[in-house]
């Protein structure tokens, strides 16, 4: 059973702490081009892409970030401008609330199957 | 029986996936910016074509008639295509054309203004696209209608055609 609770903190901890943080990588152009989706090439991102439009992209992100700008007015700028498809990770509304709750309540319910599973042998 | 029971569930669930992505199909893939396209970006300035004079776009709205913004390049055909539509507007209709050069070399769009004809009141300079991307662009040719509050009321994305050139004479005319 320790096993079982020291696993599952394990796994939560992994979840929970992002794996690259902006406070760490300040002034990483690349950390936030890689979260937008470019709008010519649909399946590539903004720092994959070679647009012209991505180009462009990246040197506005340049810009904003010696401007001062925090990744979340860059982000909350673009989709002023472009929706929230231009980026990758969609922000918690009514719209996704089944799409960022599903995996959670999944990954509960398995667990706690699990742990069923595990108790009765 | 209670196998019978799952073996059709399966079946139904497959058949359900099946035509769930069959429908996907069908859908269309390419995304086309679906923002708040009212709002503009006050503090855009670019340079002037000729004069290489730093403008603010905000100066140039005319408040008593329509504004057009006409994002485009020599280099890129379909601005070739859409260019007699923005020549009859500004030989007809009383609208401020206002075109932004994109990411062009400058020698090369003041001979396709001469070879074509100069369509707009105002020609303003982008070599970078980053202003176009302020502006909410994704590429050329890109056009918008700003009424006299300036606020964007129509965006075309795409060489202007027929059914756009009536569009705008429509909303010219209200």
């Amino acid at each position: 059973m320790k096993k079982i609770t020291l696993t599952l903190a394990i796994l939560l901890t992994t979840f929970l702490i992002p794996p690259n943080s902006y406070s760490d990588k300040n002034e990483n152009i690349d950390y936030i081009t890689k979260n937008l989706r470019c709008l010519i090439c649909q399946g590539q991102s903004v720092y994959d892409s070679q647009s012209d439009f991505a180009l462009s992209m990246k040197k506005l992100i340049l810009v904003k970030i010696k401007e001062g700008k925090t990744e979340d007015e860059i982000y909350n700028f673009l989709k002023e401008k472009y929706g929230e498809w231009i980026v990758y990770e969609p922000e918690v509304n009514k719209n996704t609330i089944f799409l960022w709750g599903l995996p959670l309540i999944l990954f509960i319910f398995g667990g706690l199957l699990i742990m069923r599973k595990v108790t009765i042998k | 029986m209670k196998n019978n029971k799952i073996f059709y569930f399966i079946v139904i669930l497959i058949v359900a996936i099946f035509f769930v992505l069959l429908l996907g199909l069908k859908e269309e893939k390419n995304y086309t910016p679906q923002s708040d396209i009212n709002k503009l970006n006050n503090s855009i300035s670019l340079k002037e074509l000729y004069s290489g004079k730093n403008i603010f776009l905000n100066d140039l709205f005319l408040t008593d008639e329509l504004n057009l913004i006409n994002i485009w390049a020599s280099w890129c055909l379909p601005c070739k295509a859409e260019h007699p539509y923005l020549m009859n507007l500004n030989e007809k209709f009383d609208i401020n054309l206002i075109g932004i050069n994109y990411k062009d070399n400058l020698d090369n769009s003041k001979k396709f203004l001469s070879d074509l004809g100069n369509p707009y009141d105002e020609v303003l300079v982008d070599n970078d696209g980053t202003k176009s991307i302020e502006l909410g662009a994704i590429g050329v040719p890109e056009t918008y209608l700003i009424n006299s509050n300036k606020k964007i009321i129509k965006k075309f994305i795409g060489p202007l055609d027929q059914e756009d050139y009536d569009n705008i004479i429509n909303l010219i005319k209200k």
